[in-house]
C-alpha cells in the first residue's frame, strides 16, 4: 500500500481540449434539489476513462448526491428534481431515451454499507448477469461468477463456499463481494459512495489496493471522507462544500497546491 | 486548547460543586432499586394474571367439553326378522326400504327387557335409543340384504339425557319432578348397564354429522365443512388482492394527498366492528349479485372483505421493515422496480406478511357476527357439498348450540369451541414454523 502520496499518472501540461480524450463521463451546470432545498449548485466534472476521481467534502456537502446522479439513483427519492447535462460516452443519460435499468448495468454501484442480498455467495454475484440475461447457463454462470470474485480479490477466501449466505463473510469480505457484484455485469462505470467507511484499516487497505487494479478496466468514481484515501487512490479530485464545486482537478495538485484557499483549509483539517 | 483555557471558568459550576453526601447517594440508590424492584413485581403480577385467567378460561371449556368427545351406546341383540323385513322374500330394495324397522327395534328391545313389554314400558325403552336407530337399522339392510334373517348385535346410540346420566350429569338424587330423566329411565339405564349392553366409544358423530335438533346426533360437520370453505374463499380473496394492494402503496405509488388518504382509510377500514362488514356483505352480495343466502361463498366474501384491510396494513408493515439498502443493493445492479419487489423486497417481507396472513385468517375464523347477517346463522342438517350449499361456521354452532336449553348441547358447545381453539392453535403454530422457515438475516 503506498504511505506516500502518489504521483499522478496523467500527463501534466494542458493538453489541448481537441487532443484530448472525451471524457468517460461529464457532468454540466448540474442542479438539484429535494424539494424547495436546493442541493447541488452548478456542478461540472469531467471523469477521464479508466481514472478515478475522488469526491471530497464534509458531511451534507452534496458528494453523496452527486455520485447519485451518475446512475440515477436519485430517480427513487420523492421530491428530487436535476438540472443539467450528465453525459455516459456523449450521450444525456436522463434523455429520455435512456433506460435508467440499462444505463445502472453500464454504471454500477458500490455503497457505504457492505450490503450483500440476504443469499449465497454464488446467487450475490450472479443476480445481476441473471436479470440481465449476461449468461444462459450453468458453466456460464460459474465462469462470471468466478471472474468476478476472482476480480474482487475474493475468489480464495471464498471459492469453497459459495453455497454459504453472503452475510456470514467479515464486513471487508462483504464489501468486497458487493464490489465482485457490480463488476459481475461489466459495467464501464464504478461508482463507490464511502465504500470503506465502515471498515478496519487492513480492509480498506485491501479494498484501496484493489480499486487500483480495477482502475485498469472500469471508470471509478469515489466518494471519500478520508483525504490520505482520495490522495492514495484517484487521480483527479474533487473538493464540494455546501453543494458547489469549489475545485476540481488533479489530485497531487489539490493536495500539495490547491488553488483554493477553502480546499486548503479542509485538506489540512482547519475546518470539516 | 486555548479556547478551553480562556473559558476555564465555563466549568467551574460543574467541576467546584461540593460532593454530595454518601448517606444521600446511598438512599438516592436504594430508592431506585426499589422502584426497579416495584417494577418487576408489577409485571410479573400481571403475567401470573394474565396466565391464571386464560388457564381457568381452558380448564372450564376443557372441563365442560371433554365429555363430549365421549359417546356411550346400548349394544342390542337384533334379529332381523324376514317375516317383518321382507315378506314376499324377493329383497325388492323399495320393500326393503318401506318395511317396518321400528317393530324390529321394539323386538330387540323386548328381547333385552322381557317384562317390560307393555305399552308405556316399550315407549320408556324406545326413548332410551336415539330417534335415529330404526334408521339405522334400515339403512343397515339396504347396505347389506344378506343380514336379514340373522341375529346380529348392534351399537345404538343412547339418548342424550341417558347419555349425561352415565357420565354423571345427572344427579339421581334430586327430586324427580326437577330432572327431566324420571326414576323409571334411571332405572332402565342401569339394568343395561349391569347387563353389559353399554359400550362407550369416541364421539365419532360429532366429527361426520351435521347439526341436529337431537344433541347425540348432533355434529360439527356442516360447521367444519362451512369454516374451511369460507377459509378458502377468505384466503384466495384476500390474500392476493390485499398483498398486491399492500406492494402497490408502498412501493410505486407517488406519495401525495389522495394516497394519503386511501393509506388513512384502509387503517380506519381494520377497525371497523366486524358486523358493519355483515352488513355490506348482506347488502352487496346478497343483494346486489344474488349470492344465496347462508351460503360459504357469501360468508367467504364478506370474511374477506374484513381480512382485506388487515393484510395490507400488517404487509406493509412487513415491507416497511426491509431496510432500503437491499433496495438500492438491487437498484443499483440494475434491477427495475419490479424486480426489486418481486426478487427481493417480497421473499424477505413473506414471513411477516404470512404471520400477518394467517392471524387475520384466524380472525377471520372465529368471526361470528358477519356471518349472522348473511343468514349462516340457519339450522343446517345437510353437510354442504359446495361452496354454494347452505352452510354454517363453527363459532356460529359455538352460538346456536350455547342457545340450546338441553345439557348435551352446552357440553357440545363446550367441545365446539375446544375443536375451534384447536384450529386456532394449529393456524398460529403454522404462522410460528412460517415465521422460522422463511425468517432471513441481514
Amino acid at each position: 500500500m503506498a504511505t506516500a502520496i502518489k504521483v499522478n499518472d496523467l500527463p501534466k501540461t494542458e493538453v489541448p481540449a481537441a487532443q484530448r480524450p472525451a471524457p468517460k463521463m461529464s457532468a454540466r451546470k448540474v442542479n438539484l434539489w429535494y424539494g424547495q432545498k436546493q442541493a447541488l449548485f452548478d456542478v461540472d466534472i469531467d471523469v477521464a476513462k479508466n481514472s478515478v476521481v475522488a469526491l471530497i467534502g464534509p458531511s451534507g456537502c452534496g458528494k453523496s448526491t452527486f455520485l447519485r446522479c451518475l446512475n440515477r439513483m436519485n430517480d427513487t427519492i420523492d421530491g428530487c428534481r436535476i438540472e443539467g447535462d450528465i453525459r455516459l460516452d456523449g450521450r444525456d443519460i436522463y434523455d429520455r431515451s435512456v433506460d435508467v435499468v440499462q444505463l445502472r448495468q453500464q454504471v454500477g454501484m458500490v455503497f457505504q454499507k457492505p450490503n450483500p442480498f440476504p443469499k449465497s455467495i454464488y446467487e450475490n454475484v450472479a443476480y445481476g448477469p441473471r436479470i440481465h440475461g449476461l449468461a444462459t447457463n450453468k458453466a456460464e454462470f460459474d465462469e462470471i461468477v468466478e471472474t468476478s470474485l476472482k476480480g474482487a480479490g475474493l475468489w480464495n477466501e471464498v471459492a469453497d463456499r459459495l453455497s454459504q449466505p453472503g452475510n456470514s463473510l467479515s464486513g471487508g469480505q462483504q464489501q468486497r463481494l458487493c464490489i465482485a457484484r457490480a463488476i459481475a455485469v461489466a459495467p464501464e462505470v464504478i461508482l463507490m459512495d464511502e465504500p470503506c467507511s465502515a471498515l478496519d484499516p487492513i480492509a480498506t487497505a485491501k479494498i484501496e489496493e484493489l480499486i487500483d487494479e480495477l482502475r485498469q478496466h472500469f471508470t471509478i468514481c469515489i466518494v471519500t471522507h478520508n483525504m490520505q484515501q482520495a490522495a492514495r487512490v484517484s487521480q483527479k479530485t474533487a473538493f464540494f462544500h455546501l453543494g458547489k464545486l469549489i475545485e476540481f482537478g488533479d489530485t497531487d495538485e489539490i493536495f500539495t497546491n490547491p488553488k483554493q484557499q477553502m480546499t486548503q483549509d479542509y485538506i489540512t483539517g482547519r475546518f470539516g | 486548547m486555548t479556547e478551553l483555557v480562556s473559558n476555564g471558568g465555563r466549568f467551574a459550576a460543574i467541576t467546584q460543586r461540593p460532593p454530595r453526601p454518601e448517606a444521600v447517594v446511598a438512599a438516592h440508590t436504594r430508592r431506585r432499586y426499589a422502584r426497579e424492584r416495584r417494577f418487576k413485581l408489577i409485571g410479573m403480577g400481571a403475567v401470573i394474571v394474565a396466565i391464571g385467567l386464560l388457564a381457568i378460561l381452558l380448564a372450564t371449556v376443557l372441563s365442560n367439553g371433554a365429555g363430549a368427545f365421549q359417546q356411550n351406546y346400548a349394544v342390542l341383540d337384533v334379529r332381523f326378522d324376514p317375516a317383518e323385513i321382507d315378506p314376499s322374500g324377493n329383497r325388492d330394495p323399495e320393500a326393503l326400504a318401506d318395511a317396518d324397522y321400528q317393530a324390529v327395534l321394539n323386538d330387540a328391545l323386548v328381547a333385552a327387557f322381557p317384562d317390560m313389554d307393555d305399552r308405556q314400558g316399550r315407549r320408556a325403552m324406545r326413548a332410551m335409543l336415539s330417534n335415529s336407530s330404526a334408521l339405522q337399522l334400515r339403512q343397515m339392510v339396504l347396505d347389506d340384504p344378506s343380514l336379514i334373517g340373522s341375529t346380529v348385535p348392534v351399537r345404538f346410540l343412547l339418548d342424550d339425557e341417558r347419555d349425561q346420566y352415565l357420565k354423571g350429569e345427572v344427579d339421581p338424587s334430586l327430586a324427580e319432578a326437577n330432572r327431566r330423566l324420571k326414576d323409571r329411565d334411571i332405572a332402565l339405564v342401569d339394568r343395561l348397564a349391569e347387563q353389559g349392553r353399554i359400550e362407550t366409544g369416541f364421539n365419532w358423530t360429532l366429527f361426520t354429522n351435521a347439526d341436529s335438533r337431537e344433541p347425540e346426533q348432533a355434529g360439527l360437520r356442516a360447521a367444519l365443512v362451512g369454516s374451511f370453505w369460507m377459509m378458502l374463499i377468505c384466503f384466495l380473496l384476500s390474500v392476493p388482492v390485499g398483498v398486491a394492494a399492500a406492494v402497490y402503496l408502498e412501493e410505486f405509488a407517488p406519495k401525495n394527498r389522495w394516497i394519503d388518504l386511501i393509506e388513512v382509510n384502509v387503517n380506519n377500514l381494520a377497525a371497523v366492528p366486524s358486523i358493519v362488514f355483515g352488513l355490506l356483505g348482506l347488502a352487496i352480495f346478497l343483494n346486489l349479485f344474488g349470492v344465496p343466502r347462508s351460503a360459504s361463498l357469501a360468508g367467504g366474501l364478506t370474511l374477506a372483505l374484513m381480512t382485506l384491510p388487515v393484510i395490507i396494513v400488517v404487509t406493509r408493515a412487513a415491507l416497511r421493515s426491509i431496510p432500503p439498502s437491499i433496495r438500492a443493493a438491487a437498484l443499483g445492479v440494475g434491477a427495475s422496480p419490479l424486480q426489486v419487489v418481486f426478487h427481493h423486497v417480497l421473499p424477505l417481507a413473506l414471513p411477516g406478511i404470512l404471520t400477518g396472513t394467517i392471524i387475520g385468517m384466524a380472525r377471520a375464523l372465529g368471526e361470528t357476527a358477519p356471518l349472522l347477517m348473511i343468514g349462516m346463522i340457519a339450522f343446517i342438517a345437510n353437510v354442504p357439498s359446495g361452496p354454494l350449499d347452505p352452510a354454517t361456521a363453527l363459532p356460529v354452532q359455538v352460538f346456536l348450540w350455547s342457545d340450546s336449553p338441553e345439557r348435551a348441547f352446552t357440553e357440545r358447545m363446550a367441545a365446539a369451541i375446544i375443536v375451534l381453539l384447536g384450529f386456532l392453535i394449529a393456524m398460529n403454530v403454522i404462522a410460528v414454523l412460517l415465521r422460522k422457515k422463511f425468517e432471513r438475516t441481514w
